[in-house]
């Protein structure tokens, strides 16, 4: 088959753009073909949003050109690139939270009727267009969001880590209205971390590497290992090593918890929970989201107060009030979010000193040397690139992450709160992180690790526990958390269940009621 | 604006564009140094315009007018590294000058100062506690705060106005004296208050704290730092060094009244802009706001050594201002 | 409310849904209105001749820093702050009355037409500097203040200059009714001819956008730029039209800015706009200013002492944000 330049829908050539000294895209190219879901694919710091922001007219390239349809175009401004047919779609929704829904579609000049069609496609019924977009729940501001740039019939349309952190049963829902657009004359740019999605709906992946597109292949079975082994620019080795005396530890009869959890519960979303942690292992949480892990790990960390139930830590009661408390008690916690957790204009060092210095007592004179050496083993510890270590915003996504960590290390770990702490960054870092995470486990530490990529479980954890519905309703053995158990489990179904259809579909229906309807009470 | 920001497009070639990024490197990190050579230039320009006015005598002018702004630019720059502002500065300076005045008579200096220095404090801890723990936006707050203090000011104007005094000649002492007629006095007090702060920013964990609650208050917050704690004694501080630059203010000019440091309020935001502290917070420091407030002061004396009608004066220096904070922000800026 | 049109046009939506929401969406401005009448009715009983002298002379008194306020308000629904408003409102007022001194009537329409243009113009400027410099909002319209208030003074030295009679005669005494002050009127008018038509254009969505969440604006299209543009232009139109208010109410042109930057602020929170943008309207700020100046009255009345008013009006201020920050505190705990 031939591709001349006129057959395809988008074409970009030779995109570059430095941002001061730091290159994003050094010659990147990418073609569209209509009718197709492109799968744009790289590691971190790749280059992948850099390129959608230039598509979509939010950055300026510094040389290269797109053609969209043969023609030629500059997009100065995401309006020009909204009528220029191309759109994208955001992991964070770009709805405006005090507009109500109708007023946001009239903002984007959104056509009623059509949005209304794709809203039911995505299976959201009952929305109502003059609630506030503040007062709906996240997940379903997602939906509308992609609905409203269905809407419009775009040429190009671009989901960027759309799905990354919606519930799976939504996700099933979005990937399934994207596979239905294949072979119009519409395409889709698709990019996610999750290689499954990339099989399931793609046509094709070109994947970037550093700034530069690095192969364009075509997504067929077992083409994953060649996009990895293109995305990493060497043989894929990161996961699939699991760290030595990993899985299965045996707990000792009779020890101590670190941790005890007892009938915790918060508001709508948590309801008598129960698990402990013991001190050696690491101990997965799976949840599909909205079932209460947030608010778990927000009573854990300090943040939130608990309306009933009792924490246990070493098997004396605590009680919360502030995460300074939760830290005094041994308990740290690493966020997903990094830009919540770092001080993006300061320097690594002080970012990774940070929690030294919060108590009064503390507020005196610094010991500069003592501090150096505990920065700089922590550094160490977790292989941290520091060239730009004089302000943590000019790190890597993987790297910032690493600093959010590195900053309980440096002082000593007992019990460490992971929420999720590899969303959207590289394969290696992820595997570093996985080990850093054993590591702390086999020197007596205790960890607590909410992880979205279920089949990360086996390769961290000792044992998994799954939150349905605000309640902890499995307890799961390494060995059997493999992914479609631990998906099962997630469902709340039997774990010698198969998952049926229709039984599935029931099960995400249930747990989208419950998730509304908590998210309705919690206002 | 971080989707909006367009980074200028680098020219083709490649020296001039690596020594730009030098330049910028080095502005980014030493911003004082492009600041101390604006002063040096406006320096030269006195010079050029008023030929022989350069000498130790303007100098030391210069200085004993700076000290105050620079005292109150530092309750700006400290507020606004946590990402507030403490507009009460001008009311609680005043005010406290004012006091001392009226009780030296009666109580004596020692008295009437630690009076003054109490109320001050008073007035710091409650916008303390709006800002701190009642989260009240630190304009609005230090606003309010202003007016109450002003009106009590006022109050007491009135109470003592049979018993109201001079400046105290201890105060004038310092405020307008000078060694050899060249180094001011207000020095003595100046040059620990400056150490004090330039130290402590950046070799205290409080110091350390104000960058990071200013940078991201909910890191500061997960990392167990108690914000109000901070706040509320920040807010405290400034308004002991309000009183502070109250009592030179009115040793300088020998004037006790409730305005007396009005007008020192925007200069001294203005002050700490220009030094290079972001109002947005997390970013600055006391040596460029030393500097900033040394700029403004030169540019006023040299804009009425040239007889410039106040209204001109004014002109120039919000252009000026503008101007340095918009090359500030070009240069910082992440693009 | 930017949307409260938008549940009232709802088809599916019942008249009393209708009305909950609006109630529910302008219940802080409701509640000043409330306030306001309890405090009329204080303010009739204590002086027991306050009357239609009294209602003109709050209107007319109440008109500049009104005007000022909604112009504030739309800056800050917009995610700005412009404390260049009082050195504005003094620059347009002394170009206003020294440019109408001793001329003709019908000179006095293009005048003021003129004037407008001006307070664009400000605006405008205001806007680019801080559009294009990236310089923070407060930084940007602080120095520009010292900037009009120093051209203030260039126009005129000592406060003087004239204004055209129909001018004085536009905020003067009332119309229709003895109870219905004209400066009243112009407010409502003004405030209906230039706000309404934006608030219910794209372009007042887009303003509203950008305060809410800037990157979602700019991601839904809106020229972030553009829009914060015309906020200020809107910004100093209000403030021209507030100088121009104060030159018909005194007559001459003050070069020296009134305290009317920071009171305009204070107005805008008192009426419920927040300070973070994208939230609030004009109508609260309106109630504020009136609420303000009315507590003022009376404690004159009371023979308060003024200083101790002042007090007053800071402690109000702190105390009302204060309880809506504790209310909001509640609410994030519940």
């Amino acid at each position: 088959m031939t591709v001349t330049g006129t057959d395809l829908l988008l074409e970009a050539t030779g995109v570059s753009k430095t941002y001061g000294a730091v290159v994003a895209l050094k010659s990147a190219s990418l073609a569209v073909r209509p009718g197709e879901v492109h799968a744009l694919m790289g590691a971190n710091g790749a280059g992948k949003s850099t390129l959608v922001k230039i598509l979509t007219g939010a950055v300026h390239p510094d040389t290269g050109t797109i053609a969209v349809r043969g023609r030629e175009r500059v997009v100065h401004s995401p309006a020009e690139a909204r009528r220029g047919g191309l759109v994208s779609v955001y992991q964070e929704p770009a709805l405006i939270p005090d507009l109500d829904i109708r007023s946001n579609l009239r903002l984007t000049e959104t056509p009623i009727e059509p949005f209304r069609h794709w809203l039911r496609e995505l299976g959201l019924v009952d929305l109502d267009l003059s609630s506030m977009a503040r007062r709906v729940p996240l997940a379903s501001l997602r939906i509308i969001d992609l609905a409203r740039a269905l809407a419009i019939e775009p040429d190009v349309l671009m989901l960027d880590e759309m799905t990354a952190a919606l519930p799976a049963n939504l996700t099933e829902k979005v990937l399934e209205v994207v596979g239905r657009l294949r072979g119009g004359d519409r395409s889709v740019i698709f990019i996610s971390h999750r290689l499954i999605e990339i099989a399931a709906v793609c046509d094709r992946a070109t994947v970037l590497r550093e700034g530069e597109t690095v192969g364009v292949v075509d997504v067929t079975e077992g083409s994953e290992e060649r996009i990895v082994e293109l995305m990493l620019g060497q043989a894929v080795e990161a996961l699939s090593a699991q760290p030595e005396g990993a899985a299965g530890r045996q707990i000792p009869a009779g020890a101590t918890p670190r941790l005890t959890v007892r009938g915790l519960s918060h508001g709508t979303k948590l309801h008598d929970a129960s698990f402990e942690l013991y001190p050696g292992e690491v101990l997965g949480v799976v949840a599909l989201e909205g079932q209460g892990q947030d608010e778990l790990f927000n009573i854990l960390a300090g943040s939130e107060r608990p309306s009933e139930g009792e924490l246990l830590v070493d098997g004396s009661p605590v009680s919360f009030r502030h995460p300074a408390d939760a830290i005094r008690a041994g308990l740290v916690y690493v966020a997903a979010d990094r830009a919540e957790a770092l001080l993006m204009q300061r320097s690594v060092r002080e970012n990774i000193a940070l929690p030294f210095t919060t108590r009064i007592r503390s507020w005196g004179p610094i010991d500069l040397s003592g501090e150096r050496k505990r920065v700089d083993t922590a550094i160490a510890t977790l292989q941290i690139d520091t060239r730009a270590r004089g302000e943590v915003r000019r790190l890597s996504g993987g790297n910032q992450q690493k600093v959010t960590i590195a900053r309980w290390v440096a002082g000593g770990v007992r019990t460490m709160l992971c929420f999720d702490p590899t969303r959207g960054i590289d394969i290696r870092t992820k595997s570093q992180i996985y080990v850093l995470l054993r590591d702390l486990a086999a020197s007596g530490a205790a960890v607590l690790l909410y992880t979205s990529e279920l089949k990360e479980v086996q390769l961290a954890c000792d044992r998994a526990i799954v939150i349905f519905g605000g309640r902890v309703v499995a307890e799961i053995a390494v060995e059997d958390a493999d992914e479609p158990a631990l998906l099962r489990a997630a469902y709340n179904l039997r774990s010698d269940a198969r998952m049926p259809e229709h039984l599935a579909a029931e099960a995400v229906a249930e747990a989208d009621a419950a998730a509304e309807a908590a998210a309705e009470a919690d206002r | 604006m971080s989707g909006v920001a367009s980074a200028p497009s680098a020219p083709s070639a490649r020296n001039p564009w690596l020594t730009a990024t030098a330049w910028r490197r080095l502005f980014r990190d030493r911003p004082i140094l492009p600041l101390l050579a604006l002063l040096a230039l406006l320096v030269a320009l006195s010079e050029l315009v008023r030929p022989g006015i350069v000498n130790p005598n303007w100098a030391g002018f210069i200085l004993r007018t700076a000290v105050p702004l620079a005292i109150l630019a530092g309750c700006q720059t400290l507020t606004m590294l946590t990402g507030g502002i403490d507009l009460s500065v001008g009311a609680v300076a005043s005010g406290s000058g004012f006091l001392v005045a009226t009780l030296v008579g009666d109580q004596g200096l020692a008295v009437a100062i630690l009076a003054a220095v109490v109320v001050a404090s008073l007035a710091g801890l409650l916008t303390g506690i709006g800002v701190g723990v009642f989260r009240v936006h630190p304009l609005i707050m230090t606003l309010g705060m202003g007016l109450v203090v002003f009106g009590l000011a006022n109050w007491w104007q009135l109470v003592m106005v049979q018993t109201g005094g001079g400046t105290p000649d201890e105060l004038r002492w310092i405020g307008s004296g000078s060694f050899m007629g060249i180094v001011p006095h207000s020095l003595l007090v100046f040059v620990p208050l400056a150490l004090v702060i330039l130290v402590g920013l950046r070799r205290t964990g409080y110091g350390r704290l104000l960058y990071a609650i200013g940078d991201n208050p909910v890191a500061a917050r997960l990392s167990g730092a108690r914000a109000w704690q901070v706040i509320v004694l920040l807010y405290v501080i400034s308004a002991v060094m309000a009183a502070i630059a109250g009592f030179l203010v009115s040793g300088l000019t020998n004037v006790a009244s409730v305005t007396l440091a009005d007008s020192y309020v925007l200069p001294s935001v203005a002050a700490a802009v220009i030094g290079g502290t972001s109002i947005m917070g997390g970013r600055g420091g006391y040596g460029g706001t030393i500097v900033g407030a040394l700029i403004l002061t030169v540019i006023i004396s040299l804009l009425s050594s040239l007889g410039y009608p106040e209204a001109v004066r004014q002109v120039l220096f919000g252009a000026i201002i503008v101007t340095v904070a918009a090359a500030y922000t070009r240069i910082t800026a992440e693009s | 409310m930017s949307a409260a049109a938008a549940a009232v046009d709802d088809a599916r939506a019942r008249p009393a849904d209708a009305a909950m929401a609006f109630v529910r969406r302008n219940g802080w401005t409701l509640g000043l209105l409330a306030f306001l009448a309890v405090l009329l009715v204080y303010t009739r009983a204590i002086q027991p001749t306050y009357g239609v002298t009294g209602i003109q002379g709050l209107a007319i008194s109440v008109l500049p820093l009104a005007l000022a306020s909604v112009g504030q308000a739309i800056v800050v629904i917009s995610g700005g702050i412009d404390l260049s408003i009082g050195s504005m409102m003094a620059l347009t007022s002394v170009v206003a009355a020294s440019q109408m001194k001793g001329q003709g009537e019908e000179f006095g329409v293009g005048i003021v037409i003129a004037v407008l243009a001006l307070g664009l113009l400000l605006g405008a400027i205001n806007g680019s500097l801080v559009v294009l410099t990236r310089v923070p909002d407060i930084v940007v319209t602080l120095a520009m203040s010292f900037v009009w208030a120093g051209c203030a003074l260039l126009v005129l030295k000592t406060p003087g200059g004239g204004a055209a009679v129909w001018l004085k005669e536009l905020v003067k005494g009332s119309l229709v009714n003895e109870w219905v002050p004209k400066a009243a009127i112009a407010l409502v008018i003004i405030v209906a001819v230039i706000w309404l038509p934006v608030q219910r254009s794209r372009l007042g969505l887009s303003l509203y956008a950008i305060g809410s969440n800037q990157l979602a604006a700019f991601r839904s299209g809106v020229s972030v730029g553009r829009t914060k543009l015309a906020s200020y232009m809107l910004t100093g139109l209000f403030a021209a039209l507030a100088g121009l208010s104060l030159t018909a109410n005194t007559g001459i042109g003050t070069p020296v800015p009134g305290p009317y930057t920071l009171t305009s602020v204070a107005a805008v929170v008192l009426g419920g706009v927040s300070l973070a943008g994208g939230r609030g309207g004009v109508a609260g700020p309106i109630v504020a200013v009136v609420i303000l100046q009315l507590l003022r009255s009376d404690m004159t009345f009371l023979n308060v002492n003024t200083n101790l008013a002042t007090v007053a009006n800071g402690v109000i201020l702190i105390g009302v944000v204060m309880f809506g920050s504790l209310i909001q505190m509640r609410r994030a705990r519940a």
